[in-house]
């Protein structure tokens, strides 16, 4: 069984109000639900006693972290070198075409967003796409349907 | 306290059972790209097969070998037989194979790759005769695909945790010595010695100090890290105790890159599990020595692998470098003496202190002792994750160990996006820091991408300053906005819009960036663009001069067609093009409308692979067609 997931009032009580929590404490409010909302960068400023600003400066220096609610699905494209000579470009753009969204969007029904992301590290089976926890390998044009396929 | 002497009797009597064991034993390799390759499914299906023919047997799940082009793997031990390999071993495979070994005993039609240990059995081959494996030195990738990374015991009876006893039993500067004796140098690229580093650190005297073990392992194509992780967590960290106890240290940290969930799992178990039998907190192993570790997870920022960005992030700012002096090891870590090393640097650490300088110093050549792991990725036969002496030539790793690549070679690219892309006539090329270097490349943390003559050099290069120019932090300008100059100029050369004068331009800029940016990002950025204006010019003035792009990558200077001959009209090019360039009734050979084609290579990749296609779609140069 998975352990019950805090409360975002809860995760800010885990965390001492010192500058270094400030990375950890995104990453678990961004779990929480996905994504880091204008609510939440108020309420770690305050807990931190830092300004909003200086959150938001700390989370949008990374990529991790995003702004906007995502899919119930995620799909990651790996860019990385090895999936990037092996075709990794195709696979996003096809996914630009079928899902008419960009990376970094979400399409309208909440179902897939879509996400570039530099590696893997599975540079061996490339072209890679991850969708939430899964990990697809030597993907192509034809496989990419019978995956999204599986995702409602 | 210090009941690890009983405990390591008991790992050995464990690990001896499982060479020989009552119950056959299934290993199933089930790290990140293992399971990519499906071991989850392949694990599924001998729990399947097994339930069905009422078999018994202990499975164990291990990291992975690196031989990722035989993923997944699986190995059996039997009473009656030692333990033997299976690559490729996907859901119908794993079926068939436990029938036949542990059913029938039969091994003739099962293709092992070859057995492991010192017994040989029904004259199939050691799996390390295998091409891949023979050439290699194992000594970080010892464990790797062998031990069960979650099983403390495992590590313990292969040697885990002497090189700790080794050490606590030394001064801490006399483990300093010996590191500095075996000539270490820094695995994440760089190659500083090791132990000088250390000794920067031991002189700052008492008071508190940091260990940050770096695993934020950014090349893009390059997980040396990740295996190493995922596989034998134990091994970095016994480096960490090591390092810790050589400098002084009490607090450690290890950054890792959250991109590696699995790898970061492996550590908190294999934290708790050192927690549980005193290797962690106050008085380690009754030495006197106290030390904890806490993982932090990156969130994604390629400039953090540089030192002084890495500890602003572990600080909890953005991940900006700043000048050095003063270094890390004087200032670090909110202001106290702090040694950075990288995953491989750390997991060499406990087989020095183990077996001793001299030893380590038997592998590789004059000033670049030891060995080296690389990710050997691309358009390469046998791709996955090799370790090799250093000094071994680059020929040597493409086309022994690598096993050549499909079509004719082309390049090597080592150091990732701070690089250089090397060129068939120097292939004989010896890996070490210094003569990477004299050729214009860097050893960099070990990523190996290989390219044949599908790839061309200037969408490589145009790919990896595209990466640097989105992962520059912008905090120094050279960086920030020569890069994003150096891209709009390239993007251009790949379009056929560049002017006669671009390369020139390009190759002053890049001299600019390398010359004046703050920290190691900007000033290898120019690397991959310097290297390939050097050895592929020819390349860069084909697409300029010519709008010719000889391997027909560069989406703007080329066309697709449809070989009317070779059609079977069945379709499939039909029902996933985006813009409905192409059309045809079923069983006729179909028209492509190059005004609305958009070039996305999905037909040409439908053709190509279903098995129903003709591969009758080919790529033609647009400049071809109008000569």
């Amino acid at each position: 069984m998975k352990p019950k997931k805090l409360s975002f009032l809860e995760i800010l009580d885990s965390y001492s109000a010192e500058e270094s929590s400030l990375i950890p404490l995104l990453q678990d409010a961004q779990d929480e639900d996905g994504y880091i909302s204008p609510e939440k960068v108020e309420g770690i400023a305050q807990h931190l006693k830092i300004t909003e600003s200086q959150v938001y400066g700390v989370a949008s220096f990374y990529s991790q972290f995003r702004f906007t609610p995502p899919g119930r699905h995620s799909i990651s494209v790996c860019l990385g070198t090895a999936c990037h000579v092996s075709g990794g470009e195709t696979l996003l753009n096809t996914f630009e075409r079928d899902l008419e969204i960009s990376p970094g969007e979400c399409t309208p029904d909440g179902r897939f967003d879509l996400n570039r992301v530099a590696c893997l590290g599975c540079c061996a089976l490339a072209p890679v796409v991850k969708i939430d926890d899964d990990i697809y390998s030597k993907v192509n044009v034809i496989k990419l349907n019978d995956i999204i396929g599986l995702y409602e | 306290m210090n009941d690890l002497k009983v405990i390591k009797e008991k790992s050995l009597k464990e690990w001896q059972l499982l060479r020989h064991p009552d119950e056959p034993v299934i290993y199933i390799g089930m790290a990140s790209c293992g399971i990519a390759a499906g071991a989850v499914k392949t694990k599924r299906v001998i729990q399947e097969t097994l339930e069905k023919y009422k078999l018994k047997a202990n499975i164990v799940e291990v990291g992975c070998i690196g031989t990722c082009y035989l993923e997944p793997i699986v190995d059996i031990s039997l009473k009656d037989h030692p333990r033997i390999s299976f690559g490729n071993v996907d859901e119908k495979r794993a079926d068939y194979i436990i029938k036949k070994v542990l059913l029938e005993k039969d091994l003739t039609k099962t293709r092992p790759l070859g057995h492991l240990g010192p017994e040989s059995y029904d004259g199939i081959p050691s799996l390390f005769e295998q091409p891949m494996l023979k050439p290699q030195v194992r000594i970080v990738t010892k464990n790797c695909g062998l031990i069960d990374p979650s099983n403390f015991m495992h590590y313990l009876a292969n040697d885990g945790y002497t090189g700790l006893s080794t050490a606590l039993k030394k001064e801490p500067v006399e483990v300093i010595e010996e590191i500095e004796a075996a000539g270490l140098r820094g695995r994440g690229g760089a190659g500083f010695p090791t132990g000088k580093k250390w000794r920067a650190c031991y002189d700052m005297g008492s008071g508190p100090k940091y260990l940050i073990c770096n695993a934020d392992e950014g090349d893009p194509g390059a997980f040396m890290n990740r295996l190493l992780i995922e596989s034998d967590p134990h091994a970095v960290l016994e480096g960490m105790l090591i390092a810790a106890y050589a400098i002084g240290a009490s607090q450690g940290f290890i950054y890792i890159r959250a991109e590696y969930p699995l790898a970061i799992l492996r550590l908190s178990k294999a934290l708790k599990q050192m927690e549980e039998y005193g290797l962690l907190g106050e008085n380690i192993l009754d030495s006197g020595f106290s030390f904890s570790i806490r993982i932090k997870k990156g969130a994604g920022a390629f400039v953090c692998g540089e030192e002084t960005s890495l500890i602003s992030s572990l600080e909890g700012k953005r991940g900006m470098p700043r000048t050095r002096p003063p270094y890390p090891t004087e200032s670090g870590y909110h202001g106290k003496p702090t040694v950075i090393n990288n995953v491989e640097t750390l997991g060499t650490v406990p087989h020095i202190l183990r077996n001793g300088a001299a030893w380590y110093r038997q592998f590789g050549v004059a000033g670049n002792y030891g060995t080296k792991t690389f990710s050997l990725v691309g358009k390469i036969r046998r791709s996955g994750l090799i370790e090799i002496p250093l000094g071994t030539s680059l020929r040597q790793i493409i086309f022994d160990i690598g096993g050549g690549t499909q079509k004719e070679f082309k390049a090597v690219q080592t150091g990732g996006p701070s690089g250089g892309c090397i060129p068939a006539e120097l292939l004989n090329t010896r890996v070490t820091y210094e003569t990477l270097a004299e050729i214009g490349s860097i050893m960099g943390s070990g990523g190996l991408i290989v390219m044949d003559t599908d790839t061309c050099i200037v969408d490589v290069a145009r790919y990896f300053l595209d990466f640097i120019q989105k992962e520059s932090c912008g905090k120094c300008t050279p960086c920030r906005v020569g890069t994003r100059h150096m891209v709009e100029m390239l993007e251009k050369i790949c379009s056929g819009e560049a002017d006669p004068g671009i390369l020139d331009k390009l190759e002053s800029m890049a001299g600019l960036v390398k010359s004046t940016s703050l920290c190691g990002l900007g000033q290898t950025a120019p690397n991959p663009v310097l290297t390939t204006l050097r050895y592929f010019r020819t390349e860069y003035v084909e697409h300029v001069n010519n709008y010719y792009c000889p391997a027909l990558v560069c989406r703007d200077l080329i066309e697709f067609t449809v070989i009317k001959e070779k059609c079977t009209g069945c379709q499939r090019c039909v029902s996933v093009c985006p813009t409905g360039a192409i059309t045809g009734p079923r069983s006729e050979p179909h028209n492509l409308d190059t005004s609305k084609c958009i070039k996305c290579r999905a037909c040409y990749e439908v053709c190509r692979f279903d098995a129903i296609a003709g591969n009758a779609i080919i790529i033609t140069s647009k400049k071809n067609d109008e000569n």
